[in-house]
């Protein structure tokens, strides 16, 4: 059997769920006494076992600190650390490893841009172009920095649909725009933004941009190269990878031109009490020690992800999204929020009588996993008059059986709260 | 396995359908917000004092099942009561609440509530409202 993939149109062997759902244990358990159907993938994915035994080998067979002992085990695990460097080069196809700086996750990923590269280059009444679907972590660090600089966060609006317009962006973009900083799929509406498009508008104008990509890396394939961004960021835990773990991409030249953001160990090459040298990137950028661990968990997941092919992940998914949102069209009351044509496997919605937080009770009960609130975009809710959305997310793993799941439990909560 | 009906009993699903109290009063000599960060809920709180006694008390806000029946419940159990009354209902529902007191000691129409403590991430909505009258009470003294 065989998809055809709607971003390469070249045909996509179809996924194997059943057969991927043995590679995650924790698929197994059962919640309130009902197999666990988890889809809340959003927020953070499941691990599959090779990744809990990298982290776990890592610990039981060689572990040491990286980049400093002459000892065997400090070899062993910076080997092992340092490979990581290129498999995410890999995964985005950035030109080199020397492009990827590894983080503490998306967020930390989009302040270390925040704060070196933007923020030293920022005047009062300069201006920080982002999309009104943006998720708090591509709002707040922009905010700290024009507090500091006397700099404007511009916003751009997006339609009811849940898409943004090139010629909206285009139309924002001033004498005084400094750096455009855009999700690359909206984690709240699901809506897969014309990234490519947008790169090419900062292009046009001399400007950087940074694609978050938290929600399109573990589901979709990325090249860097191919979308021209200046930075790209993700998180290693919503790709099936561990927490406390994140990337950042970023061309070699403005990450050898941009300062320290943190000072320590590991991001020197020289200190005297005078003065300090700093080391190139991307050690400039990893002061400390770091999640070591998570590193070459990430590394094994990365493997994973790659061996699934992310083109077939995104044809699955974007099959259990239309084959979920043709049910939900059945059940009364029930609104969809994001309706963009082009969507990720996100399907954000709210009920005419029963809040998020209700409904998530109740699918809990039957043992489905989805997200209820804000989903760190008050704007998004803000935008469609809802306090909070329910949020089901799809990974690699999730099944139709599992959607048929989902819809019955929305039928129950349609009969109890339903007038 | 988590018994659902024991979270949404017929008066809770009564009171979210049927919000008792809920309107803003005008002008309110007293209000406060409740929010929940986590899932953005709040709960805002109308009260006018006069004579000791809490003459009127009124809710607004956009909220789950849980938080909308808790307000509706308390709103229409401590309307008329002395501030003192008012002052150890609250302090009473707060202790059943947090585990620190059995639901026994609350007047009868709270004691609902209390099954929520089988549902612990859900335990915060149904304090919304509780510690926004608290909140307005304080500052019905200011």
């Amino acid at each position: 059997m065989s998809v055809t993939n709607p971003v390469s149109t070249r045909t996509t062997p179809a996924l194997d769920a059943e057969r991927i759902r043995q590679d995650f244990p924790i698929l197994q358990r059962e919640v309130h006494g009902k197999p666990l159907v988890y889809l809340d993938n959003g927020a953070s994915a499941q691990r599959p076992a090779c990744v809990i035994d990298a982290e776990g080998d890592c610990y039981r067979q060689y572990y040491a600190n990286i980049h400093r002992g002459v000892h065997m085990l400090s070899q062993e695990s910076t080997r092992a650390f340092e490979a990581v460097r290129g498999k995410a080069a890999g995964l985005l196809n950035a030109a080199s490893e020397r492009e990827i700086v590894f983080t503490r996750g998306t967020t930390e990923s989009i302040n270390l841009v925040a704060q070196s590269h933007v923020r030293p280059m920022l005047q009062p009444g300069d201006e920080i172009l982002i999309t009104g679907m943006e998720h708090h972590s591509n709002i707040v660090p922009w905010q700290l920095i024009c507090e500091y600089t006397g700099a404007k966060l511009v916003v751009v609006p997006f339609s009811d649909a849940g898409e943004l317009s090139l010629e909206d962006v285009a139309s924002r973009i001033t004498s005084r725009t400094r750096f455009i900083s855009v999700m690359q799929v909206s984690n709240a509406l699901g809506t897969i933004n014309p990234a490519r498009e947008i790169v090419q508008l900062a292009r046009r104008h001399g400007l950087t941009i940074l694609l978050d990509g938290a929600q399109a890396a573990p589901h979709m394939p990325v090249d860097v190269q191919d979308l021209d961004c200046d930075f790209y960021v993700f998180s290693a835990h919503k790709l099936y990878g561990p927490t406390g773990v994140g990337v950042l991409y970023g061309k070699y030249d403005l990450l050898k031109a941009m300062p320290p953001w943190q000072g320590g160990g590991d991001m020197i090459r020289s200190v005297t009490f005078e003065r300090t040298e700093f080391a190139e990137p991307p050690a400039r950028f990893e002061a400390g020690t770091p999640n070591i661990g998570g590193v070459i968990g990430l590394g094994a997941a990365i493997d994973y992800f790659q061996a699934l092919d992310p083109a077939a992940v995104l044809a699955h998914e974007t099959d259990l999204l239309r084959y979920a949102e043709a049910q939900m069209a059945d059940i009364p009351g029930l609104r969809i929020i994001g309706t963009a044509a082009d969507k990720a496997g996100i399907l954000s919605f709210v009920m005419e009588d029963a809040h998020p937080h209700d409904i998530g009770t109740i699918l809990d009960a039957d043992g489905i996993a989805i997200r209820a609130g804000h989903h760190c975009a008050q704007p998004v809710m803000q935008r469609y008059g809802v306090p909070a959305t329910a949020r089901a997310s799809f990974a690699a793993y999730n099944t139709r059986a599992e959607v048929d799941a989902l819809i019955a439990s929305l039928h129950k909560v349609h009969d109890l709260f339903g007038r | 396995m988590t018994d659902l009906a024991d979270l949404y009993q017929a008066v809770i699903l009564d009171h979210n359908r049927a919000p008792r109290n809920f309107r803003r009063i005008e002008p309110p000599r007293s209000r406060a917000l409740a929010h929940n960060p986590v899932c953005g809920d709040t709960v805002e709180i109308f009260l006018r004092v006069a004579d000791g006694r809490v003459k009127d008390l009124a809710f607004l806000g956009d909220s789950c099942a849980v938080a909308t029946a808790s307000a509706s419940l308390l709103t229409e159990l401590l309307k008329g009561r002395s501030t003192d009354t008012v002052r150890t209902i609250c302090r009473q529902f707060e202790a059943v609440l947090s585990g620190d007191a059995e639901a026994g000691i609350l007047p009868e129409s709270l004691q609902p509530m209390a099954r929520v403590l089988h549902f612990p991430g859900r335990v915060q909505c149904a304090r919304l409202a509780v510690q926004a009258v608290d909140q307005a009470l304080h500052a019905s003294r200011l």
